[in-house]
């Protein structure tokens, strides 16, 4: 019968095997893959194969790199690309690592809670014929056998009994036929505190996984640009960029509204960021507003997630006048931070201009500007000197043709600069609160105001407290299963009334130092009641 | 004389004391080699007999360590070594005003500390000495390496390390280091001993010697064990810890980060090394190997994913 037919993955003994058929192949497949040697293998696939998740440029993490390596390696760009290396944890390979481990792990958790439900249930085991083969051994000589083995009884039997069933050791005393005559036979075990650990932590494991699972369907996130003092309404449609897992409903959001109303921000004098805060109003459905904030690390709960301070940064408000002296633009228009000091970098779309060619202004805007050798450039985050430079394009912005368009970059594919005299690209420098001359007498641009813009970050994911939960349980059985002891100790002694020798043995699967120490403690027991 | 310049100076005179303490350990280890290497020959030749199975306890007392002076001098410099490596990292704290660990470089000073601490915490409670040289060793290579090269004046904290998580999460993963650390000398000694157990006839000469005074292997091995247990626990923790804090400041608890991945990395090699010590065929110095491999990707893990890998743990660089 192939059922019956062991095979060993050691000595590679298929020759042997009869043939099998697809289901017997099927059980030869099951078992192999629950094995734990197979198991050990694919833990040690699956940590090298995360490896390249952090050496090589990755699409979820970091898409511009990625794009920039794909561009910059004309042979092992594409390759790696397509055989999933710079999308390590989405790749098939990877997937199917953990799949198989995880199919691994179940088809090893059922059977072991079976066995270990049967165990438990199970009486303890009597004492075995002979203790010469253990090396944990030690002899006592005792007036009473009986009283000896009482009292060892009573010292290794835990209280309460549920509990210590569990926990401690369970005991059994037989009296028997033994090869020199009746003896008496104590058995202690103990050792089921690691396995429900063990079996609690693998099947916590499952529980993680499952939970990231569940999250990754259920969960959405958004991101939105708020501008001082304006407000944001949460809708879909109202964000920057939003994603949700498959079985995300729109509809569940929740309508509240969020006004932007000031940032608190510190840095050191050397630039360095101190500190954070979003002063915000949020207004929930049916609630009256109120007043809070949001800092780096304390998001802001509301109804249906989290909101998270993310970025922040200038947004420079304009009002553009074309050269018929209407009005073509107004508003404030976030500027993207370039290093630490705030240089920052924006675009001003102008598309309504009266009459001539569509404009676009591609600025710089120094938080703190200096002059030196080097040009102008920013030397702290602070609006101590705010400037701005800018360059003026015109032609067609692009914006008809019906694609979406990044609005921090300018399509120059039908924009020319405009030149100065001297045939370079014209430059202006504006400072806050002026008016300046677009050049060629295309109009003014009025720097009105410097507000500031946060990037918030709307996350919701109703996995987490499960993914809480089961984390916590696979910690608890890591430290039951790795810190509890598995032992086994036997006294046996002759039946005879009066002066007996009895024997003690114990045995521990792992190596266990204390365990030499354990039983001279329980002799030492028996020898001390003996003598009082 | 202020904070900072404390600081330095008692660090670098816990690196001098260490460098003492190694030596002191390496010559307490090489005279026990002598000494044992005489009796062994002595007992060859009187009695010759191994204690038979039926000789009742096999319970080995260690025999008390011969009173020695290289022992006393190792110790003594260990422990005052130790002192002022608290008095640096304390006043590293002071001048920081801050937990010491939110640089490289008073990560790589409190993770030694932790190390020797683990040490002397393991040493009160069984002889574990022969590991003190490599303990003492690898605590003045750290911290003569972080005072010299990693060095880094004390800054206030970025607004994302402005958390309680930065206590929690990397105090955590400190001592999970300390502790991996002093099993990695422990695995050390487990393989060197085991290669002197696997040959034979033994050999003879200093170095085996050496390995003959090192307990068995089984008993290297289970204190490897019990220290890398502790270890995997704490490192869970903390990776555990880890993604309750990205939940909590980047709105995401796991994002692959070259951290994260790393500490995953180190995660899935240590449970591979538990399940390999019960795995038939891998017990011993199979799993030992991977033990190493595990305490190696933790170097990794904080020196070159830091220097190397852009990610949005950079303010953990250098
Ligand atoms: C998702 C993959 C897995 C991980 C991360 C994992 C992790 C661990 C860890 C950390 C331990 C040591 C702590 C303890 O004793 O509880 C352990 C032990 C154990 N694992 Fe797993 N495991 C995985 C899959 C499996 C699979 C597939 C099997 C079955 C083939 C298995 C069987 C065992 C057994 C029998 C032990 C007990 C070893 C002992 O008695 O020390 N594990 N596992």
């Amino acid at each position: 019968m192939a059922r019956e037919k062991r095979i060993s993955v050691d000595n590679y003994a298929v020759a042997a095997v009869p043939r099998l058929g697809w289901s017997g192949w099927a059980r030869w497949f099951w078992r192999q893959v629950t094995s734990m040697r197979v198991a050990l293998i694919l833990l040690l696939m699956l940590a090298l194969a995360a490896i390249p998740g952090s050496v090589l440029p990755q699409w979820p993490q970091d898409a511009a790199a990625t794009r920039a390596f794909i561009e910059g390696n004309e042979f092992w760009g594409p390759v790696l690309d397509v055989s999933g290396f710079l999308d390590v944890f989405g790749s098939p390979w990877f997937t199917a690592i953990y799949l198989l481990l995880f199919a691994s792990l179940i088809g090893c958790i059922i059977p072991r809670t079976g066995a270990h439900y049967r165990a438990l249930r199970a009486p303890v085991s009597p004492a075995p014929r002979s203790l010469a083969r253990y090396a944990e051994r030690r002899t006592l000589s005792v007036p009473d056998a009986q009283a000896a083995m009482d009292a060892a009884a009573a010292m290794l039997r835990p209280e309460p009994r549920w509990w210590g069933a569990v926990t401690g050791y369970r005991v059994r005393v037989d009296h028997r036929q033994g090869g020199d005559g009746p003896e008496l036979a104590l058995t202690a075990d103990k050792g089921h505190v690691r396995e429900i650990g063990n079996l609690l932590f693998h099947v916590s494991l499952v529980g993680i996984l499952m939970a990231v699972a569940m999250g990754s369907v259920l969960m959405h996130r958004g991101q939105a640009i708020i501008v001082e003092g304006r407000s944001f309404t949460n809708a879909v449609v109202a964000y920057d960029s939003f994603e949700a897992g498959a079985l995300f409903d729109p509809a569940s959001l929740s309508p509240f509204t969020l006004t932007f109303d000031s940032l608190d921000s510190r840095f050191d004098t050397d630039g360095r960021p101190r500190s954070f805060q979003a002063n915000v109003t949020l207004t929930e459905p049916g609630l009256a507003p109120w007043s809070t904030d949001i800092q780096v690390n304390r998001p802001l709960q509301v109804d249906g997630g989290k909101i998270y301070l993310q970025g922040n940064g200038y947004a420079p408000d304009f009002t553009v006048r074309d050269s018929d002296g209407n009005i073509a633009f107004a508003g404030p228009v976030p500027f993207l931070p370039q290093d630490s000091f705030y240089t920052s970098d924006g675009v001003v779309k102008i598309p309504d201009v009266t009459s001539g060619p569509q404009l676009g202004i591609k600025a710089t805007l120094l938080p703190t500007a200096i002059m030196d050798i080097d040009g102008p450039r920013s030397v702290h985050p602070d609006p101590a000197n705010p400037v701005i430079f800018f360059s003026v394009y015109t032609g067609d912005l692009g914006l008809d043709r019906g694609i979406p368009q990044n609005v921090y970059i300018l399509d120059e594919s039908e924009m020319n600069p405009v030149h100065d005299a001297a045939g370079d690209v014209a430059i202006v420098a504006i400072a806050l609160g002026d008016t300046v001359d677009l050049p060629d007498g295309l109009g003014t641009v009025t720097w009105e105001t410097l507000p500031r813009f946060v990037a918030l970050d709307l996350r919701a994911d109703p996995s987490l407290p499960w993914l809480l939960v089961f984390s916590i349980l696979s910690l608890l059985g890591l430290g039951l299963s790795l810190f509890g002891s598995r032992r086994r100790l036997w006294l046996v002694a002759p039946a005879a009334s009066g002066t007996t020798v009895v024997t003690g043995a114990a045995y521990a699967p792992l190596y266990d130092e204390t365990l030499g120490t354990r039983l001279h403690q329980v002799l030492d027991a028996v020898a001390t009641k003996e003598q009082a | 004389m202020n904070a900072q310049t404390l600081s330095v100076m008692a660090l670098w005179a816990a690196t001098t004391l260490y460098s003492i303490a190694m030596l002191a350990y390496a010559v307490r280890f090489s005279r026990m080699a002598e000494v044992q290497g005489a009796t062994k020959r002595q007992s060859l030749v009187t009695a010759g007999a191994p204690t038979s199975p039926e000789s009742g306890t096999v319970a080995s007392q260690p025999q008390p360590p011969a009173p020695d002076r290289a022992l006393g001098i190792a110790r003594a410099t260990m422990l005052v070594g130790a002192l002022f490596h608290m008095l640096g990292v304390g006043a590293r704290a002071v001048e920081a005003g801050h937990v010491p660990w939110s640089t490289m470089y008073e990560y790589t000073i409190t993770g030694s500390l932790v190390t020797v601490l683990v040490f002397l915490g393991v040493q009160a409670r069984r002889d574990i000495a022969y590991l003190g040289a490599g303990v003492s060793g690898l605590a003045a290579v750290s911290l003569g390496l972080a005072l010299s090269v990693l060095y880094a004046a004390s800054t206030g904290l970025p607004p994302a390390l402005q958390s309680f998580w930065l206590i929690i999460h990397v105090s955590i993963a400190i001592i999970a280091t300390g502790v991996f650390a002093v099993a990695f000398i422990a695995t050390i000694a487990q393989l060197i001993r085991d290669r002197y157990e696997s040959v034979s006839p033994r050999p003879e000469g200093r170095l085996a010697r050496g390995a003959h005074s090192l307990p068995p292997a089984a008993a290297l091995e289970a204190l490897a064990f019990r220290l890398n247990a502790v270890g995997f626990v704490l490192w869970t923790f903390t990776v555990m810890a880890g993604a309750v804090w990205a939940e909590h400041v980047w709105g995401r608890y796991w994002g692959w980060d070259p951290k994260e991945v790393w500490s995953f990395v180190i995660w899935v090699i240590f449970a591979a090394y538990l399940h390999a010590r019960t795995t038939q065929g891998w017990g011993g110095r199979r799993s030992a190997y991977l033990a190493l491999v595990g305490f190696v990707a933790l170097i990794m893990n904080f020196t070159v994913v830091n220097y190397v890998f852009q990610g949005l743990h950079t303010y953990a660089g250098p």
